[in-house]
């Protein structure tokens, strides 16, 4: 199944993410920030990258469009997981070369749902 | 799949806590003049998390109240509005309330609300405000209509329709690692679909790029199916591509039973054609399913790989017309065999004669399809409350059993100590195998090393359960900050030491009681700027909270630079309460003095506040820091201050101990409680009223109590000239306590008598030596209370106090 980087500062959110992806068989790498995330990327490839938007050291944004320049995270899906439903987020997520976003509150299924889209 | 969420309540709690703790120190931090972009960022987002995980969570009320937290901080955050005192404070007040909420639904109970409203109308007074509110407006409004839309659409969602769509994607969408496959995917799963592909815009093959989006499709779809469904699935793409649903006339035709023979001419393949592409368009029209037709495959050697020899026998369940099927087939009906004829029976017999068969079809997948989409949302609302409520079931049983973090230092640390161990272990037992007397100066070295290696395993042990007092300092800033707001006085309070680390027990246990020594500072002690100033003192006044380890000790001080003490307020009190008698008065000590506030219901504020001063307290503090071993004074100057100091064992595991022998018993003294250990002499013994006798130390006078006449036990001798004397403090007053003999100092495991047997008036606990037999360790209060009632049987007055000072007066007389 797919390799999945999950990034999100709160360890119950990334939990959570984690854990359903885990039990849809993939393969989960998980980060708690946007520098580890880099990191994790950039040391083997992932097949989705899903990530919140408001982190410590690197946010979610600049993650996305770090990756993008990569060339292995070219075509790669990346999606934000934001709170709001505001424009301005979605579309500067958009502008860093996010695929697509979740937004929170979300239960498993509709996370599983959703990746579907991009997998 | 279904995942139970409660699993991640504990790990959610936790965090959130942590949050609160960053929010309220940030917030302290924060200095309305000039407003730090990293201090607010870093506020922000610890709301922001919390909203995120309690709306996952299910924890709705949290999850409304932070919303409007967060609207708020984006607002500052983003440079919208500034932020004024009392909007601190009133993020402050919020930090509380949902400390209260989080810890009620972590115990399970419903959370009480009324606090939260209150806020939360506050915030959205705050929010409609200012012309910067518009935002906050727009995701107020979105919450509640979203649930709205949600049922509408549940409601309708059983009604087929048809939907004509037209999609062309933006040309850079791969970039962005959308797929346009992907969505039309998602689209066949909605229902059936039909589409045709756009080429208007494709360049020609020289002017191609491979990274770009060139085709558009004209779509056709019809299902029970939303055009909500519909637009979120190019929700990610919608801005920079065209979209255009439409609805057409509801499907009138009824699906029909079609039977399909196909063979493929032989070199179709060679023509860019591909077989299964058309089986799976045909899939995407309805329910297929395919029989495969194998006779015309030749044997392996003559096969050719790029000849088609397949044939397939098809029956599709469709609502398209047959012309829509020609379609499929258009490019290579010409060297194809092809037949498409109506089969007998509807769809709907087909359906139930194959239920089996159908089973992975398209169908379940697109009602599966509607049920993730709709269902959750209008199931969001009713949800939380029983699931609340089932989750704290679940989770009362962990909440109890509490964890500790530790540092990976302290681990590492431990690994290698226990290496170490094993090191020293395989020496000895090598030296073991073949020992002789003359390697016993290795045996020894051995021994000593291994004793070195447990004592420092130990430490590292107990090292585990210390935490840095902070967690127990940090709550000040804030109790200070809100209290001398509340009074009108200025104050600054200053930590230091806060890295000085605890066992966790005496950790939780020593809170309370520091925080009630605070208040008293900041109520009683700290004056009110005008009288500060008056007696030429900065109008700010300080507090100081101290902590440091000396020997096996941790000391805290609380120091202020307040008004003091007033001994002749307290010795009239005292008089007035009978404490002490008006004669007494004049002669006591300020010490002693001072440490009458720990009286029961003693209290010298003229007024009654909220803060401090019902007179429970003090009283309270002193038992609960007595009872974790430790000891508390007060020293204070009128007019400069007063200063607290508190000492507690740093661990209740172990103790350092002085092991003394009377007659056959072995019995150890905590080691701090020792001032000195001296020989007695009978001379130097006197016998006072009360049948007490009191041993002449240097130029004091301390009361004696002989242990075996405690224990009721056989000494070696009862006469006191040969017996030794060890000299503890019991309540800020000596006692000699008389002894046979002194034996090792050690550190000693603390075994609970309570535990596994009873509790033993003077007896604290019991620990095992090394040569396996069993010593108590003694209870100095305790033993200085039974002897304080038998040596004062008769007339009842059962103080060693009493008799004490009535001592003092004897030796002021004499």
């Amino acid at each position: 199944m797919a390799k999945i980087l999950a990034v999100d500062d709160s360890a119950s959110m990334r939990q959570m993410v984690s854990f359903t992806l885990k039990g849809a068989g993939h393969d989960v790498v998980e980060a708690s920030d946007g520098v580890e995330a880099l990191n994790k990327a950039q040391s083997g490839a992932v097949d989705l990258v899903i990530s919140d938007v408001n982190m410590p050291n690197m946010d979610g944004i600049t993650l996305i469009s770090k990756l993008r320049q990569l060339p292995n995270y070219k075509f790669t899906p990346m999606l934000m997981l934001t709170t709001e439903s505001s424009s301005d987020k979605k579309s500067a997520g958009k502008a860093a070369g996010a695929t697509g976003w979740i937004v929170k509150p979300f239960n498993p299924d509709q996370l599983l749902a959703t990746i579907k889209k991009v997998l | 799949m279904s995942i139970d969420l409660s699993q991640f309540h504990q790990v959610f709690f936790e965090e959130s806590f942590e949050g609160l703790e960053v929010m309220e120190s940030s917030l302290m931090e924060l200095d309305p003049n000039a407003v730090d972009g990293e201090i607010i960022n870093s506020i922000f987002r610890a709301a922001h998390s919390i909203k995120g995980g309690s709306a996952t969570f299910g924890f709705d009320v949290v999850a409304d109240f932070t919303h409007v937290l967060e609207t708020l901080l984006d607002e500052i955050r983003d440079g919208k509005r500034g932020i004024t005192q009392d909007g601190i404070d009133l993020f402050l007040r919020a930090v509380d309330c949902l400390r209260e909420l989080l810890s009620q639904l972590q115990q399970g109970d419903e959370p009480e609300t009324e606090v939260a409203q209150e806020l939360k109308q506050a915030f959205e007074a705050i929010l409609r405000d200012s012309d910067g509110g518009s935002g906050g407006d727009a995701g107020a409004a979105a919450g509640p209509a979203e649930p709205a839309s949600a049922s509408e659409q549940s409601d309708a969602a059983a009604a087929e329709t048809r939907w004509h769509v037209y999609f062309r994607p933006g040309t850079d969408t791969l970039r962005t690692g959308n797929d346009p496959m992907r969505m039309l995917r998602e689209l066949a799963a909605l229902g059936d679909i039909a589409l045709a592909p756009v080429v208007d815009a494709l360049p020609s093959f020289s002017a191609l790029e491979p990274e770009c989006c060139y085709l558009a499709w004209e779509i056709s779809l019809s299902g029970a199916i939303e055009k909500e469904q519909i637009e979120e699935i190019f929700e990610w793409v919608a801005d920079e591509s065209e979209i255009r649903i439409s609805a057409q006339a509801p499907a009138a035709a009824a699906a029909h039973r079609w039977s399909i023979a196909f063979r493929p001419g032989a070199d179709m393949l060679r023509t860019g054609n591909e077989p299964v592409r058309m089986l799976r368009e045909l899939a995407d029209l309805g329910e297929l399913r395919v029989e495969v037709q194998a006779q015309q495959l030749p044997a392996f050697a003559q096969l050719e790989p790029e000849r088609a020899y397949l044939g397939w026998q098809m029956t599709l369940v469709t609502e398209v017309e047959k012309s829509r099927i020609e379609e499929v087939f258009e490019w290579v009906v010409d060297e194809s065999e092809l037949s498409i004829t109506a089969a007998q029976g509807t769809a709907a017999e087909g359906t139930a004669a194959e239920p089996a068969a159908r089973e992975p079809a398209a169908a379940p997948q697109a009602v599966k399809a509607v049920e993730a989409a709709a269902a959750p949302k209008p199931a969001a609302k009713p949800k939380p409350k029983p699931k609340a409520a089932g989750g704290g079931e679940a989770n009362k049983k962990p909440v109890e059993t509490s964890s500790i973090r530790v540092g990976i230092d302290k681990v590492d640390n431990l690994i290698n100590m226990v290496g170490e161990l094993v090191i020293t272990q395989s020496m000895l037992g090598q030296l073991g195998n073949d020992f002789e007397i003359g390697r016993l100066p290795n045996l020894l070295e051995g021994l000593t090393q291994l004793e070195h290696n447990t004592r420092e395993l130990q430490e590292s042990v107990m090292r585990i359960r210390m935490l840095p007092i902070s967690f127990a300092f940090s709550r000040f800033p804030r109790m200070v900050r809100d209290l001398s707001r509340r009074l009108n006085k200025k104050m600054d309070i200053a930590l230091s030491g806060e890295q000085t680390e605890l066992d966790k027990t005496v950790m939780e246990k020593i809170g309370d009681p520091l925080v009630h020594l605070v208040r008293n500072a900041v109520d009683h002690g700290i004056e009110l700027p005008e009288e500060r100033i008056a007696s030429g003192k900065p109008e700010e006044g300080r507090i100081m909270l101290n902590a440091y380890h000396q020997g096996g000790n941790v000391v805290i001080e609380i120091v202020d630079d307040g008004r003091g003490l007033n001994r002749e307020r307290i010795l009239s009190k005292a008089v007035d309460k009978g404490l002490i008698s008006e004669r007494d008065a004049g002669s006591l000590a300020d010490e002693q003095v001072y440490d009458m506030i720990f009286h029961p219901g003693f209290s010298t504020a003229k007024e009654v506040s909220d803060v401090s001063g019902r007179g429970v307290g003090m009283d309270v503090v002193k038992r609960n820091i007595l009872a974790l071993n430790g000891s508390v004074e007060i020293s204070s100057k009128a007019g400069e201050g007063s200063k607290i100091t508190i000492r507690l064992p740093l661990t209740l595991a172990i103790l350092d101990g002085q092991l003394v022998r009377v007659g056959s018993h072995t019995y150890i003294f905590p080691l701090v409680s020792i001032i000195e250990s001296l020989q007695c002499k009978s001379s130097l013994v006197n016998q006072v009223a009360g049948g007490c006798d009191v041993f002449q130390l240097r130029n004091e006078y301390v009361p004696i109590i002989r242990l075996y006449d405690v224990f009721s036990i056989e000494p070696d001798s009862r006469n006191l000239d040969d017996s030794l004397m060890v000299v503890v403090e019991c309540d800020g007053e000596k006692v000699g306590v008389v002894i046979d003999d002194l034996l090792a100092q050690q550190q000693v495991v603390i075994k609970s008598l309570e535990q596994n047997y009873q509790k033993v008036e003077g007896i604290s606990g019991a620990t095992i030596l090394g040569d396996g037999t069993v010593a108590l360790i003694l209870d100095i209060p305790g033993i200085v209370k039974i002897a304080g009632v038998r040596h004062h049987d008769d007339n009842r007055v059962s103080s060693l106090a009493q008799s004490h000072s009535e001592l003092m007066m004897a030796s002021a007389s004499a």
